[in-house]
């Protein structure tokens, strides 16, 4: 590495950067310094780096533009290590740190030397205007031709391959006023809102606040501006109903006022967030914010002048060259000359002059400028040319000279002939373009003003523009709009407005600027030098001539054809340039054409701060049952359900090795139904229903009866969508007259809960019911098996005589100790008890089963095991078996469908309806492979001619399919068209690896028919 | 309501018993609890929670009867007893969480039942499916702005309200009983993972455990 | 995200807490099986899809789990009012389209939403309470 210690550029003095320090950093391998208070890019101007990037379709040499948010080209991949590596950062918008390492992220083999250079040398054939638009439109395949060789040389920043180290998180706020900037408006909104007592939110996304004040030439009460801006910080940092945050951007102006603002917490101190106090802190910070105003404070742009070759590096935004002087202490050349449609442009040539360099001219494109910084320049001895500008840059890697010519704004030509002027810099002003991104966001369209020759943002409520948002320029000016907005946002939230006593600012006179954007040059816009307008993009004045002419005449449509305003920067430099060569090629005004829709985010977002904690372990909730250690420590593999962590199986290490999921099932499934399992069946949704209607309202939203369900008795249940289709199911026991238990599938629990209610709110609000879900205050745990009740018996008061306590009855008592109720309901076919007890007992109630369970080889079993008894018995799960597209007729249940109760029930009138009346519509149906060691595939198709040729017609598909260990074979649930008259029939499912499957169509009971088992 | 199965969860006997954050293993996140904690989390498992239901005017009379205070009418309100161990918080207009200490929640069902009568509501136990987590300390507000959208500061929630909203991913009925204290109250099976949001979200504020118990 | 007034928890939630339950004052026909194929499957498959003013049910489901109506603007988002169930809205689109008097839309009964009505819209609404 070659190390380079002068810093060429670095004036002696001026500017906020402490020339004590020195901090080390590198860019594409070279070792460099700079000082704390730089910015990468301020660094890399102190030390004559003049290319930063190759730009992204031509491939040519581009520099440092602008000193902010709105810089196209040194967009740099950050990052001394693999994990830390962050691509699209703006040179510009990052501090400089001890350490700091950055490459540019286009140009391939590097920048100095670029293959691609040579493809634009030619004119850019290889990629003409629309090229983008043109590829997509063409067939598919020609996008994937170009894209590995566009991606390559283009280059937008790689993603890190390792895992981040740091770690994101996000704030919820809430303000009265939320003022975004902390230029001269918004501090002294700010002010004036802190004032009035509201709650307030500064943010800046600077490193610094202070806005434009921290470069400006202007003095507060005679003294320099940023005296005025740190008092101010000062005082609004005393207040505690103020909030501010530095290097902090909104992003996103989003509905109701809701504001993304993302804080770079630890950006500016290193790649990796440092510990504090061995604490980890966030790398960044997003902050959700929702403001009941907001005052947008944004400032404005400086818009570049469209001439010949202006992407040569050297040719900067005048306001940039200020700042780089003022701010920074950086002079990023010799030789100046700049080019101006108005008076803020002279203050570059001041600051440049003032620093010792030379002013080689002023363009300026007014016949008769004669505002006060005109003035200034002239008593300077600065040469002065008006009515001309620069119209076109010479020069390879780095300005050389620049061509000045009178031009005829309104006849759009060059009007004399043009002189060359040796420079290396030349600064560029076209006017100023408000940032009103953010208004954007909210649909809002903007409104041109032919005053200030910008647009300005359009009405959003609860938003006040102030100062350069507003197109508010002069600085007194700024300061009492700064005021005014801050009051007002106030005042709407009823706070009363205060009063700020603000600084003296001097009035100063000014000339008028003209409109000029794109500039004329001896040839036309189409053969003349490149004339940028979007760099990042390299869209040219051309392409734009090129779209209109092809018949493009909306500006969405120019913006797509050419891909101005697709960049990172989403044409921060040039949209209005380009909307402003578009109107003019159209033939109308700027307003006519108008403007494309910018969107958030305003710069780019990390995904980090996106997803903040939501990862990882905390990605989504993980809800666990009572038994969950027990589970955990018992070696169960979990199953998700939803957001439940379900045990799927428990597999037993036998003879030092683990038994496999299909071992440990079938031995589950044996024990299930040979000796006695166990499972948690916690997650079933469970809802408390109390009141005189209960009954009635079961009646109503169930498909079968319910009127004479008995105190102590359980029964199933089917419930409809009023569409006829299935939408849950469950068991639902009566506690009292006026008391019902029901229960829900473990998915279906909170949607069925809200089910109940919005037909109890909007439909049947008179009947006297309610409903409460008690879903984590039980505890349920299944013992299922022939020594089921032998089990049981040993540990409860409870008489389990059958007799005494039948299939579907449910009784109280004491299990363990501890008070429960027993419910006699099977989801196997087995004898089965579903013992209920309050959550915080189950695990002593679980374990003192375990303890008397040993001699029957008490088998816990998961959710695997459960789908594949229920199967056997042809019970369904809903969302399995059915999808949103079965009734309960297609299941064959017409003995849960009561058809003569007399409400008529939700889903009943549906089932008449003629598609649901259709003979040949998909019904469920037992599967029988007839080779009995073929378990079916799920979601395998059925075709009911295996010689037809494909297409063939699909009659309906597996729903659930496994292994039977009590029968020794294969079998499956399936939907088949006209399934239920179809029995003893063989369908085909022909498979993806040319196999074909018999079946024949059975019951979907495969064991125990009769259903004699559970009785016992 | 005389056709209503009342239940007494609560073994005569005491036996082992587990709260929701038994899984979380308080224990050893207490022992590297924080020295000069920016936030402090503590459980109070096992007391009784009682959802109670019906029509503000109904339920307003047995409730001053049996609890002696009035029953909270305003949305969001949060009221407690004189020895402040009872506290009733409103949910929805026919709603109310009250939570009293631990073994009370049967006896007090069968009193508010008692004074109710024929009336039309229901009341609830839910006792073993949410616990309550308290938090303290100076940054305690700000771990609640990391997990919930909403409004934690003062002037919009002050002592006695309590809002059902959300944290991190999941729900949380969250609750100021006085000025230095907050409290959770989390659902069973969700209370693990709101409890290692909280963990995560105090690292940076110093973070104490204390492990409670009862 | 929408900024929602709950008229029954009395203040602005975030939208995460709420569900969209679609268009609001569908009845369910209270006889059904009087009701021909064609009544049954309008009622329960065709909604409207209007440009601008729309009533939609949205319900309440992580605070009060209470249901009740929004109208809603389709095209800038702005929340009208809200208002319970059983309730019917003070601003439709015919009223709007008619420039009549909206009623009083501060009404304890329902809720009026300021944040996010946009300034044409509050416009409107003041304008026909003037």
């Amino acid at each position: 590495m070659s190390q380079s210690s002068s810093q060429p550029n670095r004036l002696a003095q001026g500017g906020r950067v402490d020339r004590t320090r020195k901090l080390t950093f590198t860019f594409n391998g070279k070792r460099y310094t700079g000082h704390p208070g730089d910015t990468l890019a301020s660094a890399l101007l102190a030390n004559g780096v003049d290319v930063v990037n190759r730009s992204f379709k031509y491939s040519r040499p581009r520099g440092i533009v602008a000193a902010g948010a709105e810089e196209p080209n040194a967009v740099v991949q950050l990052g001394s290590s693999e994990a830390a590596q962050v691509p699209n950062v703006r040179a510009t918008q990052q501090a400089l740190y001890d350490g700091l390492e950055a490459r540019s992220t286009n140009g391939w083999p590097n920048v100095q030397r670029d293959l691609m250079g040579s493809v634009g040398k030619l004119g850019g054939s290889f990629m003409p205007p629309g090229f983008y638009y043109k590829t997509f439109m063409a067939p598919a395949s020609m996008w994937m031709t170009y894209e590995k060789y566009i991606r390559k040389s283009a280059g937008l920043g790689r993603s890190p391959v390792e895992s981040d180290p740091d770690i994101y998180d996000h704030m919820n706020q809430h303000c009265d006023v939320l003022v975004i900037g902390a230029g001269p408006a918004g501090l002294s909104a700010a002010l004036a809102a802190a004032y009035s007592g509201a709650r307030v939110i500064l943010c800046d996304e600077q490193e610094a606040m202070g806005g434009s004040l921290l470069d400006s030439r202007e003095t507060l009460d005679g003294d320099t501006a940023t005296r005025w801006v740190d008092a101010a910080i000062d005082e609004l940092a005393s207040l505690d109903n103020v909030t501010l945050l530095a290097r902090t951007t909104a992003n996103g102006y989003h509905d109701h006022n809701f504001v993304t603002l993302h804080e770079r917490r630890t950006e500016h101190l290193a790649d990796v967030a440092p510990r504090v106090d061995g604490r980890r802190q966030s790398r960044s910070r997003l902050h959700r914010v929702r403001a009941a105003q907001v005052v947008l404070a944004t400032g404005a742009h400086e818009r570049p002048l469209v001439y010949g070759n202006n992407d040569v590096p050297g040719n900067l935004l005048a306001g940039a060259v200020s700042t780089y002087i003022r701010r920074y202490g950086v002079a990023p050349g010799q030789k100046l000359v700049l080019s101006t449609s108005n008076d803020h442009g002279y203050r570059a040539a001041l600051d440049w002059q003032e620093a010792g360099r030379e002013v080689v001219a002023i363009a300026d494109a007014r016949d008769n400028p004669d505002g006060e910084l005109v003035e200034q320049a002239r008593a300077a001895g600065i040469r002065i040319i008006t009515g001309s500008a620069v119209i076109e840059a010479k020069g390879d890697k780095r300005v050389s000279g620049a061509r000045v010519a009178q031009i005829d704004i309104d006849g759009f030509r060059v009007a004399g002939k043009a002189e060359e002027l040796a420079c290396d810099t030349i600064a560029s002003s076209g006017g100023y373009s408000p940032v009103i991104h953010l208004s954007s966001h909210t649909g809002t369209r903007p409104v041109w003003r032919d005053d200030i020759l910008g647009f300005v943002p359009g009405d959003v409520t609860g938003m006040t523009p102030a100062g350069g948002a507003h197109g508010v320029y002069a600085l007194d000016a700024v300061l009492e709009d700064g005021v005014a907005a801050g009051n007002r946002a106030a005042e709407a939230g009823g706070f009363p407005a205060a009063s700020v006593n603000l600084p003296r600012a001097s009035a100063h006179r000014e000339s008028p600027a003209v409109a000029l954007y794109q500039v004329p040059h001896e040839k036309p816009t189409l053969r003349a030098p490149k004339q940028f307008v979007d760099l990042q993009n390299d869209v040219t004045a051309a392409g734009i001539d090129v779209a209109t002419r092809e018949g493009f005449e909306s500006i969405e449509h120019v913006k797509r054809y050419t891909a101005m305003g697709f960049g990172t920067d989403q044409g921060k430099l040039g949209n209005i340039n380009g909307m402003a060569i578009a109107a003019r090629c159209l033939g109308q005004t700027i307003p006519e054409t108008g403007t494309t829709v910018f969107r958030p985010n305003y710069t780019p977002v990390t995904f980090g701060a996106i997803v903040g904690r939501h990862c990882r372990e905390l990605f989504d909730p993980e809800r666990y049952t009572a038994l969950h250690e027990w589970h955990v420590e018992h070696g169960a593999e979990f199953e998700d359900v939803g957001q439940w962590k379900r045990p799927w199986y428990f597999p037993r290490t036998v003879n030092g090795k683990k038994e496999s999921m299909h071992e440990a099932v079938a031995r589950e499934c044996l024990a299930v139904r040979q000796g006695v399992g166990i499972l948690d069946a916690s997650t079933l949704g469970k809802i408390d229903i109390q009141g005189p209607d209960a009954r009635e309202f079961l009646g109503r939203v169930y498909t079968n009866k319910w009127a004479k369900l008995a105190p102590g008795r359980v029964r199933y249940g089917l419930m409809c969508k009023d569409d006829g289709m299935l939408m849950d199911d469950g068991t639902t026991s009566c506690l009292g007259d006026n008391h019902f238990l029901m229960t829900t599938t473990t998915g279906g629990a909170a949607g069925v809960l809200e089910w109940l209610e919005i037909w109890h709110q909007t439909e049947w609000p008179e009947l006297e019911v309610y409903f409460n879900s008690v879903t984590d205050h039980w505890a349920t745990m299944t013992v299922t098996g022939p020594e089921a009740r032998k089990l049981l018996a040993e540990i409860t008061d409870i008489d389990l005589d059958k007799e005494a306590f039948k299939f579907m009855d449910w009784k109280e008592g004491n299990v363990a100790g501890v008070p429960a109720r027993v419910f006699r309901i099977s989801f196997t076919g087995e004898l089965a008890y579903e013992i209920n007890v309050q959550a915080n007992y189950a695990m002593h109630v679980w374990k003192t089963l375990f303890a008397h369970g040993e001699k029957y080889d008490l088998t816990p079993y998961g959710t695997e095991t459960m789908h594949v008894l229920r199967a056997e018995k042809g019970l369904i799960i809903v969302g399995q078996d059915t999808d949103g597209s079965v009734t309960p007729e297609d299941l064959n249940m017409y003995w849960a469908i009561g058809y003569d109760k007399p409400f008529p029930w939700i889903g009943k009138r549906a089932l008449s309806r003629p598609d649901t009346r259709r003979v040949d519509r998909k019904q469920l149906v037992g599967l029988r492979p007839h080779d009995p060691k073929v378990v079916l595939e799920e979601g395998a198709q059925i075709v009911f001619d295996p010689e037809q040729s494909i297409p063939m017609t699909m009659v309906g598909h597996v729903t659930s399919s496994y292994y039977s260990p009590i029968l020794d074979s294969g079998f499956a649930l399936a939907v088949v068209k006209g399934g239920h008259h179809r029995m003893g029939e063989t369908v085909y499912l022909p498979m993806v690896d040319g196999k074909v499957h018999a079946a024949e169509i059975v019951s979907t009971v495969f064991y125990d028919p009769k259903g004699e088992r559970q009785h016992v | 309501m005389s056709d209503v199965r009342m239940f007494d969860s609560r073994p005569a006997t005491a036996v082992d018993a587990e709260s929701p954050l038994a899984v979380s293993n308080l224990a050893e996140r207490a022992r590297r609890s924080a020295a000069d904690p920016g936030v402090t989390l503590r459980e109070r498992a096992f007391l009784g929670h009682l959802i109670l239901r019906g029509g503000a005017i109904v339920l307003d009379e047995a409730v001053r009867e049996v609890l002696g205070v009035s029953l909270p009418a305003r949305p969001g309100a949060l009221v407690h007893d004189a020895d402040g161990e009872r506290s009733i918080q409103w949910l929805s207009p026919d709603e109310w969480l009250v939570i009293v200490p631990e073994g009370e929640a049967y006896s007090l069902e069968k009193r508010l039942r008692d004074a109710l009568g024929d009336a039309h509501f229901a009341i609830v136990d839910v006792s073993g499916g949410q616990t309550l987590v308290e938090l303290s300390g100076p940054r305690a507000r700000e771990v609640l702005m990391k997990s919930t959208p909403y409004d934690v500061h003062p002037r919009h929630f002050p002592a006695g309200k309590g809002v059902t909203t959300i944290f991190g991913k999941a729900t949380a009925i969250l609750r100021r009983p006085d000025e230095d204290r907050w409290e959770l109250v989390l659902r069973r099976s969700f209370a693990d993972y709101c409890y290692r949001w909280l963990v995560d979200a105090g690292e940076e504020y110093g973070l104490a455990v204390e492990a409670s118990g009862r | 995200m929408f900024h929602i007034y709950c008229p029954y928890c009395e203040e602005h939630r975030e939208e995460e807490e709420f569900h969209a339950k679609g268009q609001a004052h569908i009845a369910r026909p209270a006889d059904p099986d009087a009701c021909s194929d064609a009544e049954w499957g309008d009622y329960l498959f065709f909604r409207d899809n209007p440009r601008g003013i729309h009533h939609e049910l949205w319900v309440h489901a992580v605070g009060c789990r209470k249901f009740f109506n929004i109208t809603r603007h389709t095209v800038t988002y702005a929340i009208l009012e809200t208002y319970k169930m059983g309730e019917q809205p003070t601003i439709t689109a015919e009223s709007l389209a008619r420039g009549e008097k909206a009623g009083n839309v501060q009404a304890a009964s329902g809720g009026q939403q300021t944040v996010g009505a946009s300034d044409a819209a509050v416009a409107s609404v003041k304008g026909a309470q003037a």
